[in-house]
């Protein structure tokens, strides 16, 4: 019997319509010219623009102190959470899985206006700090839900082995639990990472003057700067995050096989 | 009961509720030091609780647990002397074969020279010399219920608490494993705690065997006590397969036998030592390889019974044939073994009539009688 070959171009065909816009930026990214339509040759003169812009280092540079210290807080807090909600069960418990899940379905805007209402009641100055706090509350929830899948298929016999042998709780965590949900824990650190990276909407709420961050300083070059410059940032960043969710997903896979 | 010193474990009254529902309900036993104690029963009868209690995962509602003569109910697992060996085996997936037996020494914090010899020798106990460095992921079934055994008993406990460490391995590991079990313990030398639904497993390796349902311990004995000497319907359906008979005594005849009347099969001559009343409802209890079946009449002797029937079902079982004989109202199981001298020269066939007979000896008598026990006993075709 002959298979049908209308999966295969229907996925191919989806593929296409991922990503034909992508290869468009990169292609463009090493384009000579300056405008899109044509193609004037190889180049890497947009990169070498890129690496003379300022204000772009400047805005990197913010980007990644948020990304960072975002991650590693959300890690923490966004563990603890799903621990709480694997362990103990209650109806309460009900409204606190609502409460860590629904910042994943909250529009960003609503998010971004609402956090900015609440810098602006309290009187908070908005800097990189309320940008900070404001990708801690979203990374949150992506950690918590990555972590607690794991804790869902995780056999807590182990746990109870440890202790039987002898263990404190101290080195069930640090012996037995923490190498064990490393891989969870650190795949919602990578995603967590990369959604901060990249988040424009709630971000462009709660900056401050001085605290432009990369998203932010391409949107402000489109309207502008030059096209082309942005399109190698981007290629760049495009770069970043595929290793990012690459990592991500081997780690993953690696858990499961084990 | 023995004296504190003889015994390894105490269990004093201990019961725990999950909300309303009682998994274990005001149980004592009391294990000897040095034997292997199994609780056997049907799953949800609380066996694991109770097992869990003593390695100090549950909290008993009431009573208390003590080892070796001290109160140890309100200790948490790793400060008491027991080690468990889990039914899923409970390796740690990211350690070696090594780092996972030498485990409880490394969290007691001992030097790693001492560990590492206190691993080889362990390693050497359990044939898995070749294997230390391996994954859990790497090694077979029984070459981590080995490991999970040395990773137990490295930490010298007093006793081993095995939470159906079988279950998991097919027929015939199940049985070599038994035997390394057995190995294991007379080598060791202290006391198990084997927790199992299995009863062939429980017989094979226990010294003393608690059947448990719903909760309770029915029979505590030896196994063939617990075999040849039920003391409940469950106990005799559970352990076993049986044949019930409801009737009433009708007199005792002397010191050891008593008649009683089966309801439309009439008298028959019963082991009574436990002088049951004239009077009294009672159950007879007959295991179907105590019964003979042939064609012809068998031949008198004043200790044994007989009835005469039809036989409605023959299912071959290599070892030996299960026969279904209606006797009136009566489907009764007989087994007999193959073997020319136990049959007749033509051998017994569908819709024959047929005698089955017993000696007076090997049926019992239950007073403790439930319906629903009736619903272990095998039917037609197992």
């Amino acid at each position: 019997m002959k298979r049908s070959r209308i999966p295969l171009y229907t996925t191919l065909v989806c593929l296409l319509f991922f990503y034909l816009p992508i290869i468009i930026l990169i292609v463009n990214s090493f384009n000579k010219s300056r405008f899109g339509s044509v193609w004037g040759g190889f180049s890497l003169r947009w990169y070498q623009k890129l690496m003379e812009n300022r204000d772009v280092w400047f805005a990197l540079k913010n980007t990644a102190i948020i990304a960072v210290s975002a991650t590693i807080v959300s890690m923490v807090l966004g563990t603890l959470a799903a621990f709480a909600l694997h362990r103990y069960r209650s109806r309460l418990q009900n409204a606190h899985y609502t409460l860590v899940y629904t910042p994943l379905v909250v529009p960003d805007i609503l998010m971004g206006m609402s956090l900015l209402l609440l810098f602006v009641q309290v009187k908070v100055q908005l800097s990189l700090f309320t940008i900070f706090l404001a990708h801690v509350t979203f990374c949150i929830s992506y950690v918590a839900m990555v972590v607690l899948a794991r804790l869902q298929d995780f056999d807590f016999s182990v746990v109870e082995a440890a202790r039987d042998l002898g263990a404190s709780t101290r080195q069930v965590v640090t012996g037995v639990l923490l190498p064990l949900l490393a891989p969870g824990i650190l795949a919602g650190g990578l995603l967590a990472f990369t959604l901060s990276i990249d988040d424009f909407v709630i971000t462009f709420f709660v900056a401050g003057p001085g605290s432009t961050t990369l998203p932010i300083q391409i949107y402000s070059m489109i309207k502008h700067g030059s096209p082309p410059v942005i399109n190698a940032l981007s290629t760049i960043l495009l770069a970043v995050t595929f290793v990012m969710v690459w990592l991500s997903q081997r780690l993953t896979e690696e858990k499961t096989t084990s | 009961m023995p004296s504190t010193m003889d015994t390894s474990i105490q269990i004093e009254g201990v019961t725990k509720r999950f909300g309303s529902f009682a998994a274990v309900d005001n149980v004592s036993a009391s294990i000897a030091r040095g034997e292997v104690f199994s609780l056997l029963g049907p799953s949800g009868c609380g066996k694991t609780t109770l097992l869990r209690m003593i390695a100090g995962f549950e909290q008993p509602d009431e009573g208390r647990i003590l080892l070796d003569g001290e109160d140890i109910t309100d200790l948490p697992p790793n400060r008491r002397k027991v080690n468990t060996i889990f039914q899923n085996y409970a390796l740690f997936p990211h350690m070696t074969v090594r780092d996972n037996i030498g485990y409880g020494l490394k969290v007691a914090g001992r030097a790693g020279a001492e560990i590492r010899s206190e691993v080889d020798r362990m390693l050497d106990l359990i044939q898995m010399g070749d294997h230390a460095g391996k994954k859990p992921s790497q090694i077979s079934g029984g070459q981590k219920q080995r490991v999970a055994i040395a990773r137990a008993l490295i930490n010298k406990p007093r006793v081993l608490l095995l939470d159906e460490p079988l279950a998991a391995l097919d027929l015939k590991l199940r049985q070599r494993m038994l035997i390394e079990l057995d190995n294991i313990h007379d080598e060791v030398g202290i006391t198990f705690l084997y927790v199992t639904h299995d009863q062939g497993e429980a017989m094979s390796l226990s010294d003393t065997i608690a059947v448990m349902n719903k909760g309770k311990i029915e029979q505590t004995g030896r196994p063939e006590q617990i075999y040849e000497a039920p003391r409940s319907s469950f106990v005799a359906a559970f352990i076993g397969d049986t044949n019930f008979f409801e009737g009433k005594v009708t007199a005792v005849l002397d010191d050891e036998y008593s008649r009683m009347t089966i309801e439309d099969l009439g008298e028959v001559l019963v082991f009574n030592d436990k002088r049951i009343q004239v009077g009294s409802p009672v159950h007879l209890s007959l295991r179907p390889e105590k019964f003979r079946i042939s064609r012809e009449s068998p031949p008198e002797n004043g200790r044994t019974n007989r009835l005469e029937g039809v036989v409605e079902d023959i299912v071959y079982l290599g070892s030996h044939t299960r026969y279904w004989v209606n006797v009136k109202d009566y489907r009764i199981a007989v087994t007999q073994q193959h073997g020319r001298f136990l049959l007749d020269e033509k051998p017994v066939a569908w819709n024959d009539r047929v005698f089955v007979w017993w000696h007076a000896d090997d049926g019992f008598m239950l007073e403790q009688y439930r319906e629903d026990d009736e619903e272990l006993l095998t039917s037609p075709g197992e």
